[in-house]
């Protein structure tokens, strides 16, 4: 599945950087820590956060993520949506709570690699 | 002046932290400081610095510097210790920090916050949600430290949870801090072997002590003129001959 199918399905708004939907998504993975981001997740994977700090960027970056999925209806942090166009990075936001988002993306078939 | 050595411990909790004992009143902190020998101590509650003043009291007339504080709690949960020389400055923090935090204490969920005088009278209960995180981000926060000429050290970062590392992943460029505070669980050698990319920024050891008990289990031994803010961050840079000493440098006597 793309990331513009995600986008479509689940109705996620994009937040930064609409180039690149088309891109695979390969997974997910949900954490508010980001060194257990770092630790756990895996190259194309949505990763969804309420985390909005500029170091969300970085990690996506280091981890090769497909993007960053903010839920809550939260919305990045000014530096963070820079650093999003400079580094390419993919955000996009819900205004589901974590819990209902990723039954629905769980629902659409993606799944974390136990 | 020649700089001598001062035991530090710059993370004490009171009984205003919902998450620390009642027994944590001024004169408990002040006696077990020093009878583990320290020169110095820092107290920082969870978002608030009212107890600061009792302590400051309580050590009158004694060997013992205390300088007011606060652990603030950023919007990514990242714990930010501030630590100043005066009342005055704490409490212009705390005037951004209670602007910035919202709920009401549920002392059955979290404790009570209570609010002592130096003879530990009860005072009155603090009703903001002190165990809360604010919506300032972490660079808010510590530019709002700064700004007051205050000491700024990023909280236990080998902790997971509400440790910036663990928190952010990583320490954010371009983000001031004067110190990086490890845990009794962790010793600066360790720190520098675990975290090798932040072996640049000096350590301080601190109890975090919730109880009279932690108090006294960890310090840092500083090289300083006095007991200051300023002198501290002279040390933590290794400038003008004061500096932060191996953990191991202090005789103690009792």
């Amino acid at each position: 599945m793309t990331i513009r199918e995600v986008v479509d399905k689940a109705h996620l708004e994009i937040l930064a950087q609409p180039d690149g939907l088309d891109k695979e998504v390969t997974g997910g993975y949900a954490s508010d820590l980001l060194s257990d981001v770092i630790a756990y997740s895996k190259p194309g994977y949505l990763w969804v956060t309420l985390q909005t700090h500029r170091n969300i960027i970085a990690v996506s970056t280091l981890k090769e993520l497909a993007a960053v999925v903010l839920v809550n209806g939260r919305t990045p942090d000014l530096e963070t949506l820079e650093k999003a166009r400079e580094e390419k990075v993919i955000v996009l936001g819900s205004r589901l709570p974590a819990f209902e988002l990723i039954g629905k993306l769980y629902q659409m078939g993606i799944r974390g690699n136990l | 002046m020649m700089p001598r050595i001062f035991k530090a411990d710059l993370h004490i909790h009171t009984c205003l932290s919902p998450c620390a004992e009642l027994s944590m009143g001024p004169k408990a902190i002040v006696d077990q400081a020093i009878q583990h020998g320290l020169d110095m101590i820092g107290i920082s509650d969870h978002n608030s610095s009212e107890n600061a003043p009792a302590v400051m009291e309580a050590a009158q007339h004694k060997n013992l510097r205390v300088l007011p504080g606060m652990e603030v709690t950023s919007k990514e949960e990242v714990h930010i210790l501030a630590v100043f020389d005066s009342v005055d400055k704490a409490f212009q923090l705390q005037e951004i920090v209670y602007e910035h935090l919202h709920g009401e204490n549920d002392a059955e969920a979290f404790g009570l916050q209570v609010v002592v005088n130096e003879d530990h009278d009860v005072l009155g209960f603090n009703k903001r949600l002190l165990a809360g995180a604010t919506e300032l981000s972490v660079e808010q926060v510590v530019d709002s430290i700064s700004a007051l000429e205050g000491l700024v050290i990023a909280a236990h970062v080998d902790r997971e949870t509400f440790g910036i590392l663990g928190q952010l992943g990583f320490v954010p460029e371009k983000l001031h801090l004067d110190a990086l505070e490890l845990s009794r669980n962790t010793s600066p050698e360790e720190a520098r072997r675990r975290f090798p990319e932040y072996a640049d920024y000096a350590f301080v050891r601190s109890s975090d002590a919730h109880s009279a008990a932690d108090i006294g289990k960890v310090w840092t031994s500083l090289l300083l003129c006095a007991p200051s803010t300023r002198e501290i961050k002279k040390a933590l840079r290794g400038e003008d001959g004061r500096r932060v000493l191996p953990e191991d440098a202090v005789c103690t006597t009792s």
